[in-house]
């Protein structure tokens, strides 16, 4: 393996005996991991195991009962969706949440809120500063939707797009906030093996040349085991495998998983 | 200290026997709500409609009162029918505010209607009973309670019990509560949708019409019958929107609650507070209980 | 060429130059008609600003608010009792003052935004429409104590000069809805309009960007409502020409909720295609029914007919165009240019 422009560090989000149920149905149990500065992360586990419920705990939306998520050596007091992306956690959802009547660099630029701190007085009267300000987060829009290569889209409405593109403008509004660390939901549920290797080329290419931490949920094995450093596998909320792709493969437990050995 | 007592108890039950003509026009929201998943917010204009008509067939046309009355309903059952087919159907997959958009939009088609129809000056209904107090009450109990108050509650109270009984007893109450959850797999299991909604909006078209003449005959059959209609939104907000009983203890309380304030606290404002105290009322419960007293628990997943 | 957003591009410009040339010279010189002034453009300007207050909290922000008119009173009521009392106080000062006063009511009943949405959203904004109407009426000091229930507005005293003439009302109306429109489109176009409709198409999305849903929502109410306190002021100075309650009751605000789904969702311009359309429409029903039916039709026929059409329309447009007319327009003009082009 070639020398990566940002070598793995050491961990910089963990996660400590969280347990999450909703009445009284438990989604996770008891489960710690930590993610290391500048990896990729994946989370696999089959349907209902617990893996999209556990990236809304790290990011605020579910308030788990027990356990604590400790980012960058703190430990959040109060985890919520917008006190972690002040912190520089960004994230993309399982089942698409785009702005949907908003064009796709408007979709984009909402990514930018934390990098504006013009309010709406100077916005409403077009001062100088609002307009360097818009100035600034429109070029960097710009550079991420050359990236992504979707300039031909910039200004459609997102709801009126196919959802391989969706996931990818999902992933540009994350890229927006210049996050340190992003949560991808199945960032390649539901797309051809076409989009999906471009869509690996991308999160490969972040990581590589702006060192972000990628956390992702993923089907696809194949995918899992080539771009991730390490993998947690979960299974009905617990975890029943931790570590990198080859030695979570021979991983007894995670093979039962699986193939659906009994209990 | 005992009169204060008993009157205590007549503003009360003042209160109650008012709040159960909010019940019976929340009633028939619910009803509409179960079998479509709509927000009606026409369910006032159609109480002005349904008892305009009727008073129309009677002093217009000669009609008999029970026929004038079952010529309402059928006219009712009507307007509910266009109103699955032109209005609820093709919104089917919107949103719920776009719905909710499309019948304050059908309560304008319906308030202008009537008045196309029947004409805009107050009309006089009556049904033999008088806004006085019933002298046996009065005497024996020293309550006062209006006869008309107590012919509502009664009448209201009886077409609740119907209700029940017709939802939770009969198959097609069952064909009904499985709409409700889910349209497309109720009729692929082979339950008839068509009549199920006809049985729905008839019966949500009787409840307004009933409504309407309680209100109607106390204080006339006028536009006014909208506004007061209105105040059946945070009556379910309090009893929630998919409840049989909570609109009908929403309304109770609102009832309740709205005279009482009226009476020990209005009068150091200039009175009146009955216009807004009920909203403020749903206000507070939308704070500590969104889902409403009976309501399900939504729990929103991502 | 990239377009570049929020400097605004040359063709903007222009139509700003010729809608003020046609608002401030061609229509002052043109239009000598009392009934114009009064009856129609005063009206539909001082409803267009409101329509647009309610456009930014329900077409821009998602939430369904129904007390355009409440807040509308509360500006109208403010702005009479500054000008009573505080002595000297400038029209345009008054004016601004009224607007932030409404805002402070449209924090105070917005805060129910951030529990609820929908129709729950709906009833409890009802709660201001009832309650603010209902305490303008029963405390005495708002009306200056008059008993007769319907008070004279002042004139418009503006550095000294009296603006009471038609021509001169409308004129300072212009003066006040033209900077209010362009900072409105400013806010819509830039990082603020983006909160507004990010909190309207996904709200845990917009907060997992760092955008607070209690900031924006409440910023929304409040920026809503200083528009349709500034709208109420104008309205009942120019317009009624005196303050009396019961002329901002429900049904006004109703009429501003269909200005604004008529005219179309989140657009500044649908304000006032849909301000236009709920005025005029009436008014060609009346013509309609003066001149062809030669008044064999009542008066009170002709406004239900009218209240049909209205239900009518809102219910096809939610069906076939919820982005309303001036979508529609938008549509009408791409294909008339295409019509052109082929040439």
């Amino acid at each position: 393996m070639t020398e990566r422009n940002f070598p793995i560090g050491g961990p910089v989000l963990e996660v400590k005996n969280i347990s999450l149920s909703f009445g009284g149905v438990k989604a996770i149990t008891d489960t710690s991991f930590n993610v290391l500065e500048h990896e990729i992360r994946a989370i696999i586990g089959p349907n209902g195991a617990g893996k999209s419920s556990m990236l809304n705990c790290i990011n605020g939306i579910y308030k788990p009962q027990v356990g604590s998520v400790t980012y960058k050596g703190e430990e959040i007091q109060k985890v919520t969706p917008n006190i972690m992306a002040q912190k520089g956690i960004s994230r993309t959802f399982q089942n698409l949440a785009l702005f949907k009547r908003m064009s796709v660099l408007d979709n984009i630029l909402v990514g930018r809120k934390l990098h504006t701190t013009s309010n709406f007085m100077e916005v409403a009267l077009q001062l100088p500063k609002a307009k360097r300000e818009e100035k600034v987060n429109r070029d960097r829009c710009e550079e991420i939707v050359e990236f992504l290569e979707i300039e031909d889209i910039k200004n459609t409405p997102v709801g009126k797009l196919p959802y391989g593109l969706q996931k990818k403008v999902e992933l540009g509004r994350a890229l927006a906030t210049d996050a340190n660390l992003i949560l991808l939901d199945e960032p390649m549920a539901g797309m051809n093996v076409e989009e999906k290797r471009e869509m690996c080329r991308f999160i490969l290419k972040v990581n590589d040349e702006i060192g972000t931490t990628m956390v992702l949920i993923e089907h696809d094995m194949g995918v899992v085991m080539d771009i991730s450093d390490r993998v947690v596998v979960l299974d009905y909320g617990k975890v029943i495998g931790d570590g990198t792709p080859d030695e979570v493969r021979s991983n007894q437990r995670v093979i039962d998983a699986y193939l659906g050995v009994e209990h | 200290m005992a009169d204060q007592i008993l009157f205590f108890i007549e503003v009360v039950v003042g209160g109650l026997l008012a709040g159960t003509m909010y019940s019976l026009v929340a009633l028939g929201f619910v009803l509409i709500y179960k079998a479509s998943a709509t927000f009606n917010f026409s369910q006032g204009a159609m109480v002005f409609f349904a008892v305009l008509a009727f008073v129309g067939f009677m002093q217009d046309f000669n009609v008999p009162f029970v026929l004038a009355f079952f010529l309402a309903v059928f006219l009712m059952i009507i307007v509910g029918l266009c109103t699955e087919r032109l209005v609820l159907r093709p919104l089917m997959n919107q949103s719920e505010d776009t719905l909710l958009m499309a019948t304050i939009g059908l309560g304008y088609v319906l308030e202008g209607l009537a008045q196309a129809m029947w004409g805009v000056e107050v009309r006089r209904l009556d049904l033999g009973i008088k806004d006085f107090p019933i002298p046996w009450i009065a005497d024996n109990l020293k309550l006062f309670i209006s006869a008309i108050d107590l012919t509502a509650g009664i009448v209201a109270f009886g077409m609740i019990i119907g209700l029940t009984l017709l939802f939770k007893y009969t198959k097609m109450g069952l064909g009904l509560r499985a709409v409700a959850d889910d349209a497309g797999a109720a009729s692929s299991i082979g339950i008839p949708l068509k009549h199920i909604m006809l049985l729905v909006w008839s019966a949500a078209g009787v409840v307004a019409l009933v409504a309407g003449m309680m209100w109607g005959a106390r204080a006339g059959v006028q536009f006014a019958l909208v506004d007061l209609a209105l105040k059946a939104l945070p009556v379910l907000i309090i009893g929630g929107f998919s409840s049989i009983p909570g609109a009908i203890i929403g309304g109770l309380l609102i009832g309740a609650v709205e005279k009482v304030l009226e009476v020990y606290i209005g009068p150091f404002f200039g009175g009146a507070i009955e216009g807004w105290a009920p909203y403020v009322l749903a206000i507070f419960f939308l704070l500590y209980r969104p889902e409403g007293l009976f309501g399900e628990k939504i729990i929103r997943r991502v | 060429m990239k377009p570049i957003f929020m400097t605004y591009t040359r063709g903007d410009l222009i139509n700003l130059a010729i809608l003020l040339i046609v608002g401030v010279v061609v229509i002052p010189m043109t239009v000598s008609s009392g009934y114009w002034y009064t009856s129609i453009l005063i009206p539909w300007l001082c409803l267009a600003l409101a329509t647009i207050g309610q456009q930014i909290i329900m077409g821009y922000t998602g939430q369904l608010a129904l007390g355009a008119a409440g807040f509308m009173a509360a500006g109208a009521f403010a702005c009479f009792n500054l000008i009573l009392r505080v002595p000297g106080i400038p029209f345009v000062g008054a004016l601004l003052i009224s607007g932030l006063i409404a805002a402070a009511f449209g924090i105070l009943f917005g805060l129910p935004s951030l529990r609820v949405r929908g129709i729950y959203l709906m009833v409890a904004t009802l709660a201001s429409q009832f309650f603010i109407i209902w305490m303008i009426d029963k405390f005495g000091w708002f009306k200056n104590y008059d008993s007769s229930g319907i008070i004279t507005a002042q004139d418009i005293v503006i550095m000294g000069k009296p603006f009471t003439s038609p021509v001169e009302m409308y004129l300072v109306i212009v003066a006040v809805v033209t900077p209010m429109t362009l900072i409105a489109m400013n806010m819509a176009r830039g990082s603020t309009g983006r909160n507004w409709m990010s909190v309207r198409d996904m709200d845990i999305a917009a907060e997992s960007m760092g955008v607070s849903l209690l900031k924006t929502k409440l910023q929304a109410f409040a920026i809503s409502s200083f528009y349709c306190g500034v709208a109420g002021a104008l309205f009942a100075f120019t317009y009624l020409k005196s303050l009396e309650p019961v002329a901002f009751d429900i049904k006004l605000s109703f009429k501003v909720l269909f200005m604004v789904i008529l005219g179309g969702l989140g657009t500044i311009n649908g304000a006032f295609i849909g301000a236009a359309f709920i005025l005029l429409f009436p008014v060609l029903l009346n013509y309609i029914g003066n001149n062809v039916f030669h008044g064999a039709i009542d008066a009170t026929i002709i406004s239900a007919i009218e209240q049909v059409v209205f239900g009518v329309l809102m219910i096809i447009f939610m069906i076939y165009e919820p982005l309303g007319m001036a979508k529609l327009w938008e549509t009408i003009k791409i294909k008339i240019a295409g019509l052109f082009s082929k040439k």
